[in-house]
């Protein structure tokens, strides 16, 4: 027995049936950001210094640039995933709503492109 | 029926923040300010590969006050959506919802998140 209305079955509303996973993506990529936001929060504390001979250095190692890989992607994720819920929040006007979500998402896939080509480029060496 | 002694909800102006309203909200500002973060943490990413006249250009916005002051500001955001996140986690097995318990942990989140900045930029310096 469906408990949807006439009218909302004609309409073809509700839910999207896709809240769960992004409530799973959210939390999943929390917990890999905890475990690499701590290493790379320690690694920035203690690195040697701050000049570009440190910067090439740290990124350089195979293991620090598979973390900061892991890091770039996971972080666009989880930060694509807040900020969609904020703007599905706070932007009301259908159209304007869409172009956000739109921009956001295009936005976050460029600086993580941009971040892991930078990545590749130091490791790999250009 | 007369429903004139019902309790009203409260008007925000008169409205006493209850601690827990403010973790709420600072987790998603924390969110907000992370997610320029990112940008921030890829631009760091694209000077080094760039060369050392692009990083100079970064070092020296970040090692600006106003920089420092965005970096300070940044650590902080990270340790506190980091322990407030945690905060969440817990709350999603179902514990710690009860009215003092959350209360209790949202302040131990706001110190937490302090001393693990103040900790941060001990061992950074």
């Amino acid at each position: 027995m469906s408990l949807r209305s006439p009218l909302g079955r004609v309409l073809g509303l509700g839910t999207a049936k896709d809240g769960t996973s992004h409530w799973w993506g959210q939390r999943v990529s929390g917990v890999a950001l905890a475990i690499l936001g701590l290493w790379f929060a320690w690694s920035l504390a203690t690195m040697a210094g701050f000049a570009h001979d440190d910067a090439i250095a740290f990124i350089s190692q195979p293991l620090h640039a598979v973390l900061l890989l892991l890091l770039c992607v996971t972080m666009a994720y989880h930060s694509y995933l807040g900020v969609q819920v904020v703007i599905e929040d706070y932007v009301h006007s259908h159209g304007l709503k869409l172009a956000a979500l739109v921009l956001s998402r295009f936005t976050h896939i460029f600086f993580a492109v941009v971040g892991v080509f930078s990545i590749l480029r130091i490791g790999i060496g250009a | 029926m007369t429903n004139n002694d019902r309790p009203l909800s409260p008007h925000l102006s008169i409205y006493r923040w209850p601690v827990t309203m403010a973790t709420s909200i600072l987790h998603r500002a924390t969110g907000i300010a992370m997610a320029a973060g990112f940008i921030l943490f890829v631009f760091w990413l694209a000077d080094s590969a760039a060369g050392p006249d692009a990083y100079a250009v970064f070092t020296g916005a970040a090692g600006s006050i106003f920089g420092k002051i965005l970096l300070v500001g940044w650590s902080w955001a990270f340790f506190y959506h980091l322990a407030n996140g945690i905060r969440h986690l817990v709350w999603d097995t179902g514990r710690g919802l009860g009215k003092e318990e959350a209360t209790r942990s949202a302040w131990f989140v706001i110190v937490l998140s302090v001393v693990l900045t103040a900790g941060f930029w001990l061992v950074a310096s």
